[in-house]
């Protein structure tokens, strides 16, 4: 294993922190919040001190594989999480040390689930840090050092697999680099897009920042404590928009953007399937729970917004959908394990998986009918290679028995089945709110530091999807 | 520049090596193996399509539209000529074809002009003119030549009885003379750019600089033969033998070939009436015995198999104190058979691949982001020459070498000015319009500006 590859890596990464760090600080220093100054500046001397002195070796050999690619990546995201987690223990206003890890994952996770019962409460410095984290985490942390450093040789593209969400990872453009570069790019200039959108809704500068940044991560922190509810339509309306346009798999703007045909987007099943189950499901909810709303508008409106905000794992809320039917609230719950595209920002089991093991199921049922048919699985008129379908498999059982372990373990606090359920699935899908006493107007706080512990790795097992952080915790990976 | 490979065979697979180390090309590959592209993008930087060349959607997901180079080097000759002819016509690019089929020998130039290809390869007759050039000198092991065949860069070993054994390099001009310089030693697995107080030892591999005159006149003084060799002993009867034969037929040396299929025999002495054809097991090596191996000059080994052919000249090497020359087509351990002492090593793909590269550098530099003329892989691929053509407004011209601070393991191994050759001292300065040779072990030199030392 090239250790000083990976050491140099996250010196790298602590560098991209601090220089992160400055956005929460400079909001500190325009609201005059003082302790959130000097605690900013200490994390930031900090970020930075530690990234170049790990920085100051470069590794002979440049060379990184598989291995190295996944660890560089999971411990990355540890990393980053525990030092982004001091600014909050320095000003006192989240004291535990698991408290302020969970908090500092679900923004990185863009999970977007919270200990704090009062957010209000906060200095603004630490909303604006908690929603860009969620702004940073989103389309990757590595993915962002790639496209601003040179040090990349063979190899990068592992790290580019390992944060990227999706059964099978290609990039846009022939160089890693310029691919990350794009990428960022086109996030970049949509969150800008949001961030203008939200001020002609007359919000205030901070607020149209923070919840553009929990758009475009798919996040889903807000800063009033009733989330999303008191803005105008016109704002929910245009989050919703955004939320669901982030969830999309990002390589289709990169076609929209350099291809001549346009409609080439439409080809994408992924794309077809994940707007066919958004349409399904506001239906089948409006059907369902629209009594509870006083007009048509209102209805569709929250309807529509929460369906999005759960799909794309986004987790803002407008109402409380804990009240909701039964069979409105399984609709959400589903959509939570379905999550959204490929390639997006969002998290969930993702729509090209679901579409994958869909389609073996039937390919199984008809092999079993007519055992000499030769079937293959087909995608966008494409063969899927037999290795991207095992992928998809192995996924699904890690992730069950991930999700069975996790709820074992936080069980122990002793609440109801709901709740615990929620609570696994609203952090390795990396939604944020789940239902009953996580719900949208619950929180996380009353779990015991354990379940903390349990969830916050939950929370980046979902987000890394699963196999960077198994090699982690696997002791083959460690020997020669 | 954008460019598209097509086809991950060994030569793609090399082009890939070398040209993903310059940064400015981003690189497509195509195959219709989606094992062998997975593992190639996994490797390099650079992105893969599966299918088919030949069809419209693989082209476009490449995107062809945007390429500059297209190079084709899929399994057989015809599918090459037919996806660059498709290529041609979707975008506005050069494309390069590797056409090896001796029939098409002749007719080459017409498909050439006809297709509008930029350029053919040919990878046994590339290896066949290489082997061809080092059997007029065989105390060389590999020749490069540079401004215009003007100068040349001759890898030779030096022999244990020698006055270049534990030679200071500083003290060589007084010794041997001053026209050639010592541009790289190679000993053991190492490279060196050497400096004046290097101390030669024998059996280092040494690598000099010199107009082709000089080099004679070198060889003379420190008493190692220059003639070319006066007959040889080729073992396997491939397309290679075949144009190396018809190449040294044409020089006056005599040749021989020893080839187990007796129809290939056959064709062999249509071909090559002038050559002696033997038909028999050329690992045998009674056979070889009694075709005279002790007395022969040079032996070649072209057999398919590279490991027969590493044996074989194993043995040739116990035979005879002439020549050896290995062709190696598949196996990688490049240490291990350098170690084994055969001298002269061919890599087919390897030669290719840099005739290719050399061509798309060219191409790069009319397009105006460097000012490189020509590249040769040097010291066993561990090193670069370099010839860079120096223009007005070169931060090099106009200055003596004592001025010119270069970066670590950097030489400028020789000036050309109107056709004459200089091999450079402090005091010898650059001047607009000449031609530098640069000898480095370091990757990424595009530029003559990239030499200077950054203090």
């Amino acid at each position: 294993m090239n250790y000083r590859m990976i050491l140099y890596m996250f010196g790298s990464v602590l560098k991209i922190e601090s220089f992160a760090l400055i956005v929460p600080f400079v909001t500190a220093i325009c609201y005059k919040e003082q302790t959130s100054v000097i605690a900013y500046l200490i994390c930031i001397a900090l970020c930075f001190c530690v990234g170049k002195i790990l920085t100051l070796f470069k590794p002979k050999s440049k060379e990184a594989y598989a291995k190295e690619g996944f660890i560089t990546v999971a411990l990355s995201w540890i990393i980053i999480s525990i030092f982004g987690a001091f600014p909050f223990m320095i000003t006192g206003h989240i004291p535990s040390f698991a408290n302020a890890f969970f908090e500092t994952v679900s923004g990185f996770t863009t999970t977007g689930a919270s200990i704090l019962k009062d957010v209000e409460a906060l200095p603004k410095a630490h909303l604006m840090w908690r929603s860009f984290t969620h702004w940073l985490g989103g389309m990757g942390v590595l993915v962002f050092v790639m496209a601003v450093t040179p040090l990349f040789g063979k190899g990068s593209i592992h790290i580019l697999k390992a944060e990227s969400p999706g059964p099978s990872v290609s990039k846009l453009v022939p160089k890693v680099k310029s691919t990350a570069i794009l990428l960022y790019g086109i996030y970049f200039v949509m969150t800008l897009v949001e961030i203008v959108l939200l001020l002609f809704g007359k919000m205030t500068l901070f607020e149209a920042l923070t919840l553009s940044f929990g758009t475009a991560g798919t996040g889903g922190f807000s800063v009033l404590n009733s989330g999303i509810s008191t803005y105008s339509p016109y704002i929910q309306y245009v989050i919703t928009i955004f939320m669901i346009l982030f969830g999309v798999n990002f390589s289709l703007y990169f076609i929209l953007y350099f291809r001549e045909r346009k409609s080439d987007i439409f080809k994408s099943e992924e794309l077809r399937a994940y707007l066919g189950i958004i349409a399904a499901a506001i239906i089948l909810i409006f059907i369902n729970s629209s009594y509870l709303f006083k007009t048509v508008e209102e209805a569709f409106r929250h309807i529509a917004f929460s369906v999005g905000s759960i799909i794309t794992t986004t987790g803002y809320t407008t109402c409380d959908f804990n009240i909701w039917p039964e069979f409105s609230r399984v609709i959400l719950v589903l959509l939570m394990f379905i999550g959204a595209c490929a390639g997006s920002t969002g998290g969930g089991i993702k729509v090209s998986r679901i579409i994958i093991l869909l389609k073996s199921i039937k390919k199984e049922i008809r092999t079993t009918a007519h055992p000499r048919t030769t079937l293959k699985i087909k995608m966008n008129g494409r063969i899927i290679d037999h290795e991207t379908v095992r992928g998809v498999n192995v996924f699904m059982a890690s992730y069950v028995t991930i999700f069975m372990m996790a709820l074992l373990i936080i069980s122990i606090d002793n609440f109801n089945f709901t709740t615990n359920f929620t609570a696994v699935a609203a952090t390795l899908n990396n939604i944020g709110p789940g239902l009953d006493l996580v719900g949208p107007t619950g929180n996380f706080s009353l779990f015991s530091d354990l379940s903390k512990y349990v969830l916050s790795m939950c929370m980046l097992i979902g987000r890394l999807e699963i196999f960077p952080m198994l090699l982690l915790f696997s002791p083959s990976t460690w020997r020669k | 520049m954008n460019i598209i490979i097509v086809g991950c065979g060994k030569v793609g697979v090399k082009l890939v090596e070398k040209l993903s180390n310059e940064k400015e090309h981003d690189i497509t590959i195509i195959d219709t193996n989606s094992k062998v592209v997975s593992e190639i993008v996994n490797e390099y930087d650079i992105m893969g399509v599966v299918g088919s060349a030949t069809d419209l959607d693989t082209l476009k997901e490449a995107s062809i539209e945007n390429a500059d180079v297209l190079i084709a080097v899929a399994g057989s000759d015809e599918l090459n000529l037919m996806i660059c002819l498709i290529a041609k016509k979707l975008g506005n690019l050069q494309t390069i074809a590797r056409v090896r089929k001796p029939e098409y020998y002749k007719t080459v130039n017409i498909i050439k002009d006809e297709l509008g290809l930029a350029m053919i390869v040919n990878p046994e007759q590339n290896a066949a003119s290489e082997i061809a050039r080092i059997l007029n000198f065989p105390s060389a092991i590999n020749i490069d030549t540079f401004a215009k065949g003007r100068i040349e860069i001759l890898k030779f070993e030096v022999p244990s009885s020698n006055i270049l054994n534990n030679l200071k390099i500083m003290d060589m001009p007084s010794k041997v003379g001053t026209n050639v310089l010592v541009c790289g030693v190679e000993r053991g697995d190492e490279a060196f750019i050497p400096s004046g107080n290097f101390v030669i030892k024998a059996g280092d591999l040494i690598s000099i600089v010199a107009s082709i005159e000089d080099t004679n006149e070198f060889f003379k003084k420190i008493g190692i033969r220059t003639n070319k060799v006066k007959d040889t002993l080729i073992v396997g009867g491939g397309e290679t033998a075949y144009y190396l034969a018809k190449r040294l037929l044409k020089t006056g040396i005599k040749v021989k070939i020893i080839e187990k299929d007796e129809a290939r025999c056959d064709e062999l002495i249509q071909l090559l009436p002038k050559a002696t054809i033997v038909c028999g097991d050329g690992t045998d090596n009674r056979l070889l015995d009694e075709e005279g191996l002790k007395d022969y000059d040079s032996v070649v080994s072209l057999i398919n198999v590279d490991e027969e052919n590493v044996l074989l000249s194993l043995y040739a090497k116990s035979k005879t104190g002439g020549k050896i020359i290995t062709k190696i087509n598949r196996i990688e351990y490049g240490n291990v058979i350098n170690a084994l002492g055969l001298g002269t090593m061919i890599y087919p793909k390897s030669i290719t691949a840099e005739y290719i590269v050399r061509f798309v550098r060219a191409k790069n530099n009319s397009m105006g982001s460097s000012n490189i003329e020509t590249v040769h892989f040097i010291l066993d691929g561990k090193g670069e020459a370099l010839e860079f053509k120096i223009n007005e407004n070169s931060p090099v011209s106009n200055k003596k070498l004592s001025e010119i601070k270069l970066k670590e393991n950097i030489l400028i191994a020789s000036i050309s000015r109107g056709g004459k050759v200089i091999i450079p001292h402090g005091q010898d300065a650059i001047y607009p319009n000449d031609t530098v040779v640069v000898v480095t072990l370091r990757e990424g030199i595009k530029d003559i500006s990239d030499i200077l030392s950054e203090e």
